[in-house]
């Protein structure tokens, strides 16, 4: 609308694809989420290049946040080789410009699917999740307004009822995703599916965390250093549990591990999920031998 | 302030917009994002140059976020006929009443009372109001606040408290506000606790 003979315009008016209209829906929509933390804002999702629950939710937030300085990483289970990390980061690098890479440490932006890094965030990082359900009470109640009373009501007995129940009847299940969290000590909202694991670096983050959901079209955040609590219960608390090994390229007993198929004939190994900090730490070690 | 003479340019309402709109838009809503997702933290945010009185950070403010989806209420310390132009023509934005705005501008006296800006419903606790609170300078002193974005406390040098702290209350309901002054700003989400000194 402004100054619209200016030739640099054209070039930059579809910055990160969206039009600036649709950014400004969104930005709005982010600064509404981080000042209500885990309520989720309604936004008007728009048709992406790529089909819903691949990561659609996410690119919009990623598309509202990012600047030309931005250096951008993207993450799937864990891993930036994915064809899914791989095309997004290709979106953003052809339609914004941004530098990427793939090591935690370099990025200034994260988009995720289904974890947190095992490196540990800072201030100057902004983590954007996809995510498929935004919605925690929905397996109770599938009308919209109804889970919106609900969370008006801070009506949450129904739920850990039924959380309660899961876990009298299924024991502790260790890989269990989108365990929900309280946010603020207020929302119930659910952290998209990483795992349990990945629930307490959620608390307390230096970094800002947005979560998208395309389909639904939801937007909710976590401000950073806000107080993120898992739900549990007396007899039955939180555990961040993972597979009880090691790492078997990097001997990591701290990260979260993917139990991965070698060959055909029922071979199995467990690795790190995170694939650069699996790799960051096999070349420090590597370094240190040497 | 000195205002520089210079001689009148054809369309005085009119400049004054970003010169890149895309990435001076994603610039400064980085600013802004960053100074509402950390209160007390002050951010520089520029790109826009608003007629007088108002404010780089407040002008590039709107140029971030109004369109003709959001009404707005100018507060009698900035309701001019150049402002006003300047507004529709960069922006769209409709004007509105203090109670219907979506977003408000003004000096803090003029806003006041603030309990009549919009703070959203139960159901929708987003569709509340923001304010850009017009200031002569921010600092990081004062009144000490505590919530979501705050490391332990962080400071900031407010108007007044009892009308954000009346506002806190509310929560999940209430208004959202940034202050502005010069190319500075600074975020107080309604999740922000405040304690007088
Ligand atoms: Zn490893």
């Amino acid at each position: 609308m402004t100054t619209a003979s200016m030739p640099v315009e054209a070039e930059s008016y579809n910055f990160a694809y969206l039009d600036e209209q649709t950014k400004r829906m969104l930005r709005r929509a982010i600064l509404k989420a981080l000042a209500v933390p885990g309520y989720q804002v309604p936004f008007a999702s728009r048709e992406m290049p790529m089909p819903y629950g691949w990561g659609t939710g996410g690119v919009q937030v990623s598309a509202a946040c990012l600047v030309p300085e931005d250096r951008l990483k993207v993450i799937d289970q864990g891993a930036d080789d994915t064809t899914n990390a791989v095309s997004i980061r290709k979106f953003f690098q052809r339609t914004a410009g941004v530098a990427v890479t793939e090591a935690t440490t370099e990025a200034s932006l994260i988009q995720t699917r289904h974890r947190i890094p095992e490196t540990p965030l800072t201030e100057d990082q902004i983590l954007v999740y996809q995510v498929p359900i935004p919605e925690p009470l929905r397996f109770l109640e599938p009308r919209e307004t109804e889970t919106r009373r609900m969370h008006a009501l801070e009506e949450y007995g129904l739920m850990h009822v039924k959380l309660y129940e899961d876990i009298a009847r299924h024991g502790e299940i260790t890989n269990s995703y989108a365990w929900p969290v309280m946010a603020h000590d207020r929302y119930v909202m659910t952290p998209s599916p990483i795992p349990k694991f990945d629930n307490p670096k959620l608390s307390d983050s230096p970094a800002v965390q947005l979560f998208g959901a395309g389909r639904e079209a939801r937007i909710h955040a976590l401000p950073p250093y806000t107080k993120v609590v898992s739900l549990d219960f007396e007899d039955h608390p939180f555990v961040a549990s993972k597979a009880d090994h090691e790492c078997e390229i990097c001997g990591s007993r701290e990260s979260y591990l993917d139990e991965v198929i070698t060959d055909d004939q029922g071979g199995r190994m467990f690795v790190c999920s995170d694939t650069d900090f699996c790799g960051s730490r096999s070349a420090a070690l590597e370094t240190e031998r040497s | 302030m000195n205002a520089p003479v210079l001689p009148a340019p054809v369309t005085p309402s009119l400049a004054g917009g970003f010169a890149h709109p895309a990435h001076d838009a994603a610039r400064a809503f980085r600013a802004a994002m960053q100074a509402l997702a950390r209160p007390g933290r002050i951010q520089q945010i520029t790109g826009a140059m608003p007629p007088a009185p108002l404010s780089v950070a407040a002008g590039t403010l709107a140029l971030v976020l109004m369109d003709q989806t959001t009404p707005v209420w100018l507060a009698p310390s900035h309701d001019s006929a150049a402002l006003r132009a300047w507004l529709t023509f960069h922006t769209a934005a409709p004007f509105t009443t203090a109670e219907a705005a979506h977003f408000v501008i003004g000096s803090w006296e003029a806003l006041t009372p603030v309990s009549r800006f919009a703070t959203g419903t139960p159901d929708y606790p987003d569709r509340a109001a923001t304010l850009i609170v017009e200031m002569p300078t921010l600092a990081a002193s004062g009144t000490r606040l505590t919530g979501p974005g705050i490391q332990d406390s962080a400071r900031l040098s407010l108007p007044e408290n009892a009308a954000f702290q009346a506002n806190h209350a509310l929560y999940p309901l209430g208004f959202d506000t940034f202050l502005t002054a010069g190319d500075q700003i600074a975020g107080l989400p309604r999740s922000t606790r405040l304690e007088d000194i």
